[in-house]
């Protein structure tokens, strides 16, 4: 048992903890959510320039080979630096998703152009109705000469329209709810037929709902097996529900500190108000939420690895459940003990909290990871093909 | 014991109704129930409207303009405009410094003001708190000096609602630094339109112009606009508050966001199924109404007492307390309810005239902002904490 960070993590640490210092005060945040495109292309280069891009990329194709715990490394310091750079679509997922599955070819193309801060992309895998249900695919792919012409739309995608190339999941067999049948693709959105709508989402990211009509993508835009993509999509998801709990802790570490600041600092009747035993105790239980879940984000980042899928699901799925039921405890103290001061868009209190609450909806609230926690055994646990199996003699 | 309406009240609930199907316009009713965005003519058309029938201030005594109905008909007329989606009425005139004015002010003051309060022609603020004075109002430092026939007003006041509209602020100044704090504060009534007045957005997390900073600078105001005796402004403040909390349970409209919430969880999927067949959904909702059942018979019970003649004392905070509560939970499952589509932050949408398209269901849209701004409903009006004080010192002696 260690729960220490090894020399390198430790220097993945620093660096980027020093890197945000430097390029993400809570003012220049500021900037990059009011700016157009909504996330900072300088900080993008900055952060391709010490090796962060390619933190889940395997060694051998020049990444830093990392797994669970780096991930969760850096996704700390950028909830503590409230960070809306595209670094979950693009790094977390998609780099992850191509990592397991793609063939040689994709991974030699896109990974550099990942790594050297190039590329963008953006993971479409939910739907207008779907609510968090990765099998409810409605989208359809079908072939056509050698090309797959896709059909469908997909909801609430995250930085989907700064992305300069979509992960889109499409049905090219069964029912929606299906487990079989679902596949992945690579979509150009400047390809005819991808419409795209971007729009802010409350905690300063953006977000876009892409529409696909008739779009035509070549037959090497397939990533995996045809029809057997809901394996890795649960796990690059699962890797997203890992990072999105790391991130919560540094924003909780966050607001707990200002908390505690304030509780010291803020005078009413002669004293800090820290000195009312009836928020020195609600302050201890927000510290305790926020070890619970660290522990638990440690936890997840650990099995997210894991080679059976049980394990990892019931990890991943408690850990977003805690974090849900903490992170909202943590946050709606944070405001009520600022008083007046934490309802302003002007303190960073706010802000934090309404990252939180995204946090719990993104891939799942915590009553869905409940639920997911408690059924993990009876789901069906595919394994995930590599391969594409006799791709060429199906056209 | 009888939990029913008398005949008499029953058949007065159903004039009730009958009357705001009528006159409620549905423009307003549908902001009101769907979270949009009201602005100020929203407010002004239905007070207006209350104001021709009479209904306006059922509270206040005949002699001023009320009313003076006893509670449990105040307690219908309440509950039809809520259900029905009718907008809140502005408390600041109505509720607060219109029962201060006929109980403790000048023959001037009443006949000057309280007309323009029940007629809407007036907007009303509220000058309480200050950047260092919150929960320890007693601590307020905005200077009142007399000179001659005004007094010289300099300070600063803060979260001051709606203060952007507002014709008129009710202020609470200290006229004296010596002997205890509370003695030395005064009840002020300041035209917001006099030189030396500023006032400043605070933008709240939401993204709302809700609150305002208001500044002073040497703001002349006529002796006149004292209300009662000089440094008795506390315990004036202290008569408004109670009359502040009995509403402020919130029992109606709760109701009718219950209502909204079920029919959210039954629109939304979930699995293939409407959400509020959900087990696990389901019974969140389920807890939240009992809770609420509960909260309506704690408010009844006060009433009758209130209508026997007992004046609202603490118990007036345990309503607060389980008002807000209730309230921030029927946000919180909204919120929840949309899941993803609580995302997009698109105000422009909120409104009744949309043309676009939309992004995601019509109702989802105001709902996580409406989450964030309900956070201060346990901050405000005497913060719950506080209110937890006042329980455990004013009722059960600790
Ligand atoms: C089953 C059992 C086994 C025990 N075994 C042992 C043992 O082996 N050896 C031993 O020495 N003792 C033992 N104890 C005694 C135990 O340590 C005491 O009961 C404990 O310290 C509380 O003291 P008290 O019962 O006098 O309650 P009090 O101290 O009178 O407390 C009453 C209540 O007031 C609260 N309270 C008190 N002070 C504060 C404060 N400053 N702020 C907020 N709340 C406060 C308490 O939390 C409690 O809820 C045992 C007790 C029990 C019930
Ligand atoms: C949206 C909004 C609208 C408002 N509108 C108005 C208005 O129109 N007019 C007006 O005058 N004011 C208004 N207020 C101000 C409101 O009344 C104050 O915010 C409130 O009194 C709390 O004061 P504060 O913000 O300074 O917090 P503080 O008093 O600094 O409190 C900070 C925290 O400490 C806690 N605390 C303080 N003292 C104690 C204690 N003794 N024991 C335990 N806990 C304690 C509080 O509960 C709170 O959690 C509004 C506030 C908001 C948020």
């Amino acid at each position: 048992m260690d729960f220490d960070y090894t020399e390198e993590q430790q220097m993945l640490q620093d660096a980027i903890g020093r890197f945000l210092e430097k390029n993400y005060t809570f003012e220049q945040r500021r900037e990059i959510v009011a700016s157009r495109i909504g996330y900072s292309p300088t900080v993008w280069e900055g952060m391709a320039a010490l090796g962060l891009l390619g933190v889940p990329v395997a060694a051998d194709a020049g990444g830093f080979g990392g797994g669970g715990v780096e991930t969760m490394i850096v996704m700390e310091a950028l909830g503590r630096h409230l960070s809306v750079e595209p670094y979950l679509g693009t790094v977390v997922m998609a780099a992850s998703c191509v990592g397991a599955v793609g063939t040689k070819d994709q991974k030699d193309y896109l990974l550099p152009l990942i790594m050297d801060g190039s590329m963008r992309l953006a993971c479409a895998f939910n739907e207008p109705g779907g609510r968090y249900d990765l099998n409810h695919v409605q989208t359809t792919a079908r072939q056509d000469g050698g090309f797959w012409i896709l059909n469908g739309a997909k909801s609430v995608v995250l930085h989907g329209a700064v992305a300069d190339l979509l992960i889109v999941s499409a049905r090219t067999s069964g029912e929606p709810g299906d487990r079989e049948g679902i596949s992945l693709f690579f979509v150009n959105p400047g390809e005819d037929g991808v419409g795209g709508r971007e729009y802010p989402t409350y905690d300063g990211m953006r977000a876009a709902e892409i529409t696909l009509d008739n779009v035509q993508v070549s037959h090497d835009s397939l990533i995996g097996v045809d029809g057997h993509a809901l394996p890795v999509i649960e796990l690059t998801v699962d890797r997203a529900i890992a990072a999105l709990c790391a991130e919560a802790v540094g924003v909780m570490e966050a607001l707990n500190a200002a908390t505690l600041e304030y509780l010291k600092t803020r005078k009413q009747f002669g004293v800090p108000i820290g000195r009312f035993q009836t928020l020195q105790h609600r302050m201890v239980d927000m510290v305790m939420h926020c070890e619970q879940a660290k522990s638990m984000a440690l936890l997840a980042a650990v099995k997210v690895d894991d080679p059976d899928v049980v394990e990892r699901r019931r990890a991943v799925s408690a850990a977003k459940e805690l974090i849900g039921r903490s992170g909202r405890f943590v946050g709606q103290q944070a405001i009520q003990l600022h008083g007046g001061m934490g309802m302003t868009d002007e303190l960073a209190v706010g802000h934090f909290v309404k990252r939180l609450a995204a946090i719990d909806t993104q891939y799942g609230d915590a009553d869905h990871h409940l639920d997911r926690f408690a059924t993990a055994a009876q789901t069906p646990a595919e394994p995930i093909l590599a391969k594409p199996r006799s791709r060429w003699k199906q056209l | 014991m009888d939990l029913n309406y008398t005949p008499e009240q029953l058949a007065f609930r159903d004039e009730v109704r009958a009357f705001v199907r009528a006159s409620l316009p549905h423009e307003v009713s549908r902001k009101v129930i769907e979270h949009k965005h009201l602005d100020k003519a929203d407010y002004l058309t239905w007070q207006r409207i209350l104001f021709e029938k009479g209904w306006i201030a059922p509270h206040w005594p005949v002699e001023f303009g009320g009313c003076g109905w006893d509670a449990v008909r105040r307690h219908i007329l309440e509950e039809e405009c809520a259900a029905a989606g009718a907008p809140p009425l502005i408390s600041f005139g109505l509720h607060m410094v219109g029962p201060v004015i006929y109980t403790f002010g000048s023959p001037e003051q009443k006949a000057r003001y309280l007309p323009r309060i029940l007629s809407s022609e007036d907007w009303w603020c509220q000058g309480y708190s200050e950047p260092g004075s919150g929960s320890d109002l007693a601590s307020l430092q905005t200077r009142a000096v007399r000179e001659g026939d005004h007094y010289v007003v300099n300070g600063q006041k803060t979260w001051t609602t709606l203060a952007q509209h507002a014709d008129m602020i009710f202020c609470l100044v200290r006229t004296s630094t010596t002997g205890k704090k509370q003695e030395g504060i005064s009840f002020l009534l300041i035209d917001m339109h006099s030189p030396g007045i500023t006032v400043r957005p605070i933008i709240t997390l939401d993204g709302a112009h809700e609150v305002n900073e208001v500044w002073f600078e040497d703001v002349k105001v006529p002796v006149e606009n004292l209300v009662g005796e000089e440094g008795r402004g506390w315990t004036y403040a202290k008569f408004l508050l109670s009359h502040e909390r009995t509403n402020i349970a919130g029992v109606s409209r709760s109701k009718r966001e219950l209502a909204f919430l079920k029919a959210i969880a039954a629109k939304e999927s979930d699995g293939g199924r409407p959400l509020i067949d959900n087990v696990r959904f389901r019974d969140k909702i389920s807890r939240v109404e009992i809770d609420l059942m509960a909260l309506e018979i704690t408010v009844l019970r006060v009433l009758a007492a209130e209508s026997a003649g007992k004046a609202p004392g603490p118990e007036a905070s345990i309503l607060k307390i389980k008002g807000t509560e209730i309230q921030q939970a029927l946000s919180e499952l909204m919120m929840e309810a949309v899941g993803p589509y609580a995302l997009p932050y698109l105000p422009a949408q909120w409104s009744n005239h949309w043309l676009g398209e939309r992004v995601g269901p019509e109702y989802a849209g105001p709902l996580a902002a409406r989450y964030f701004n309900m956070r201060k409903v346990t901050i405000y009006g005497g913060s719950n904490e506080i209110q937890r004080n006042i329980i455990s010192q004013a009722i059960l002696g600790l």
